[in-house]
C-alpha cells in the first residue's frame, strides 16, 4: 500500500519488457563524463527555467552520480521496485541534480528536463514524490529527510528486505534541529542500513556557514551522536566509491559521509558564490557556463 | 494483530496514550522515538511510503501544534498512509493546564488537504474509527480525550465513515456535537424537550470529509448549534457555518472555546468556567431559535 503515482509522463518503459537493473559497470571516464552531462543540464534546466538552485546542486554532482551509475541497485523502468536501494533527496532544493540524473537513467525523457518549474511541468521546483517517476520524497522544507530515510530504513528491516537508503543533506540543513533528532533516533536504532552523505560545501544563502550558523566541529558532532564518519573530496568519484563501499561493510551503526565540496563547482564564476544558493544563469552566464563545461 | 503491515510509534507517552500495550505485545512493531515529536512524524512517513500502516501517537496539543510542517510535507502532500492518533485532546486535560491542553488541533488539522479527521464519542467509536483508518488509505488524525467517557453507543453500532448520526429526531433545532460533548447534547436535548423544544441531536464524528447532506438536511429544522471542546476559530462550529451559508443559511450558535486559552483545574471545572455545558447548550438552542 505505498502511495500511489499519478505521473502520466509519456512513459520510457515498455510494460511488455521486464524492467531490468541499471547496469553498474561504468567505467571511471564514463562516470565522469555522465558526471559533466549532469552539470550541463543543471545549467541549461535553471537558466531556462529563469529560477532555481544551481549551486547546490553542482556541489553534489559527484556524490549523485556514484550512486546513480555505479553503487546504487535500483530498475529506471520499474521505479516502485520493492528491493530497490533508495535515495532520499532532503536537500529538496538540488532537484534540478536529481532530475537530471534520474533523466540520464531512463526514469523520465531527457527533453523534459527544460520543463523545469514552469506551469503543468512534472519537475516541480523542490521534488515531489506524487508526480515524478524515481523521486522518493516530496522534499524543500529542510530537515525531514534523515528522519524519513530512518522510517524506510526500519521498513527494510521489519520486511527483511535488504536494501540500502542514501540521504542527501545540506550542511546548512543542519542547523535544523530534526536533523539531530533524526541522528541520534538512526544511531539509537543501530540503523546499518541507512548511510547519510552531507554535500559539505561551506555556504549556505546569507553567506559561509561559519558565520551563519557555526556547525563545527562538524565531525565530532556525528561521532557523538553515535554515528560512524567517513570524509571524502566530495568531487572524487574514487573516494565516494571507497567510502560507499567502507559504508556497507559497518555493522551497529549508521554511516555519515562528509562529503567536502565546493558550490557551484564546475562553473567558475559560480564556485563558492553565494548568489548562485538560489539564482539562475542568466541568458550570457549560461552560454558562459556550457563553454566551460563542454 | 491480523494486519501484519501495522506499527505503532510514540515519543515517550507511551503509558498516557496506552501504546504501550502494544509494545508489550508486539515490541518489534514499536518504534519509541523519545522526546522528538517532528521526528517521529517524519520517520512514520519512512514507513508509510515504504508499505506500513504506521500509527504516530502523541497529545493532539504536540501534534498537529509541534510537528504541522513535518505533518504537511512528510505526509498531507504525498498523501503518505499515517495514522496520527493524537489523544488529550480539548482542556479536559485539566490539571496540566493550557500548554497541555490542544485547543486548535482540529483546526490546523482540518486545513491540511487530503486528511480524514475523526473526533470520536465514545470508545466503541474510538475502535471502529481506528479500523476504518487500517482500511482505508490515506492520512488519518483521530483526536482522542483524556476522561472517562460514558458509552455513547451499544456494541450493535457501526460507525460509517463521512458520516453523520443522528441520536435523536427532532423540528425545532438541531444540535450538532462532537467528542466529549455529544453526551452535553443528549443531555439538553432532553432537558429542552420537557419545555417543548424538540432538538435533533447529530454526532458529527467525521470532521473532514465532512457530512455535507447531513447539514444541509439539519437546516430544515430553521436553526442550528454546534458544540465542540475546541477554539470557535476553525473548529465544528466554523466548518458547519462553512456549509449552512453556501447552501441554506439558517441562525447558527456555536458552542466552543472562544479566543483565549483556558488554566489548570478539573475536567468538570473547566467545562463549566469555559461555558461547555449541556446548560450552555441549551442557552445556545434558545437563542437560536429565537432568531428563527
Amino acid at each position: 500500500m505505498s502511495s500511489p503515482k499519478k505521473c502520466n509522463l509519456p512513459s520510457t518503459s515498455a510494460d511488455s519488457v521486464e524492467a531490468e537493473v541499471f547496469s553498474l559497470s561504468a567505467s571511471p571516464a564514463e562516470l565522469k563524463a555522465a558526471a559533466k552531462k549532469l552539470r550541463r543540464h543543471i545549467v541549461a534546466m535553471t537558466g531556462k527555467a529563469g529560477s532555481g538552485h544551481p549551486g547546490g546542486s553542482l556541489s553534489a554532482v559527484e556524490i549523485v552520480t556514484t550512486l546513480y551509475f555505479k553503487m546504487m541497485r535500483h530498475k529506471p523502468h520499474d521505479p516502485q521496485w520493492p528491493d530497490r536501494d533508495r535515495f532520499i533527496l532532503s536537500k529538496g532544493h538540488a532537484a534540478p541534480l536529481l532530475y537530471a540524473t534520474l533523466a540520464e537513467c531512463g526514469y523520465l525523457p531527457v527533453s523534459e528536463l527544460l520543463t523545469l518549474r514552469q506551469m503543468d511541468s512534472f519537475l516541480q521546483g523542490h521534488t515531489d514524490c506524487t508526480i515524478t517517476p524515481g523521486v522518493e520524497m516530496s522534499a524543500g522544507a529542510l530537515g525531514q529527510g534523515l528522519s524519513f530515510a530512518l522510517g524506510v530504513a526500519l521498513a527494510g528491516r521489519l520486511n527483511k528486505q535488504d536494501y540500502r537508503i542514501y540521504a542527501l543533506l545540506g550542511d546548512g540543513e543542519c542547523d535544523e534541529g530534526q536533523v539531530w533528532e533524526a541522528a541520534m533516533a538512526s544511531a539509537h536504532f543501530k540503523a546499518d542500513n541507512l548511510v547519510a552523505i552531507v554535500d559539505n560545501n561551506g555556504q549556505q544563502i546569507d553567506g559561509w556557514n561559519r558565520d551563519v550558523m557555526n556547525l563545527e566541529p562538524f565531525p565530532a558532532k556525528w561521532q557523538a551522536f553515535g554515528w560512524q564518519v567517513i570524509e571524502v573530496d566530495g568531487h572524487s568519484i574514487p573516494q565516494l566509491t571507497q567510502a560507499f563501499k567502507k559504508a556497507k561493510q559497518i555493522k551497529g551503526q549508521p554511516t555519515v559521509i562528509i562529503a567536502h565540496t565546493v558550490k557551484g563547482k564546475g562553473v567558475s564564476f559560480m564556485e563558492n558564490n553565494p548568489d548562485f544558493h538560489g539564482a539562475a544563469p542568466n541568458a550570457i552566464e549560461l552560454d558562459l557556463a556550457l563553454k566551460e563545461l563542454e | 494483530m491480523e494486519n501484519q503491515d501495522i506499527v505503532v510509534l510514540d515519543a515517550d507517552l507511551s503509558r498516557s496514550t496506552m501504546t504501550h500495550f502494544f509494545a508489550r505485545e508486539l515490541p518489534e512493531r514499536f518504534f519509541e522515538c523519545g522526546i522528538a515529536e517532528q521526528n517521529m512524524i517524519s520517520i512514520a512517513a519512512g514507513l508509510a511510503a515504504s508499505g506500513k500502516i504506521p500509527f504516530a501517537s502523541t497529545f493532539a496539543v504536540f501534534a498537529p501544534g509541534r510537528c504541522f510542517d513535518q505533518i504537511r510535507m512528510s505526509i498531507a502532500q504525498p498523501q503518505l498512509n499515517v495514522k496520527i492518533v493524537a489523544t488529550h485532546g480539548g482542556i479536559t486535560v485539566g490539571e496540566d493546564g493550557s500548554s497541555h491542553q490542544s485547543v486548535e488541533d482540529l483546526a490546523l488539522i482540518c486545513s491540511l488537504p487530503g486528511f480524514t479527521v475523526i473526533v470520536p464519542a465514545d470508545a466503541i467509536e474510538t475502535a471502529q474509527a481506528v479500523e476504518a483508518a487500517v482500511t482505508t488509505h490515506g492520512p488519518f488524525y483521530i483526536r482522542l480525550c483524556r476522561p472517562k467517557s460514558q458509552l455513547i453507543y451499544n456494541e450493535d453500532y457501526r460507525f460509517k465513515l463521512g458520516k453523520a448520526v443522528t441520536l435523536k429526531k427532532g423540528k425545532d433545532v438541531t444540535i450538532i456535537a462532537i467528542g466529549l460533548m455529544v453526551k452535553e447534547a443528549l443531555e439538553a436535548a432532553q432537558n429542552l424537550q420537557g419545555e417543548g423544544i424538540d432538538c435533533r441531536v447529530l454526532n458529527m464524528p467525521t470532521l473532514k470529509p465532512l457530512d455535507q447532506a447531513a447539514i444541509i438536511k439539519a437546516t430544515e429544522t430553521g436553526a442550528i448549534v454546534t458544540a465542540e471542546e475546541h477554539l470557535e476559530h476553525g473548529g465544528l462550529g466554523s466548518m458547519v457555518a462553512r456549509v449552512v451559508v453556501q447552501n441554506q443559511p439558517v441562525p447558527m450558535e456555536m458552542v466552543s472555546l472562544k479566543d483565549s486559552y483556558a488554566k489548570s483545574g478539573k475536567p468538570a471545572e473547566l467545562l463549566e468556567r469555559y461555558g461547555l455545558t449541556a446548560r450552555n447548550i441549551e442557552k445556545a438552542v434558545k437563542s437560536a431559535i429565537k432568531r428563527k
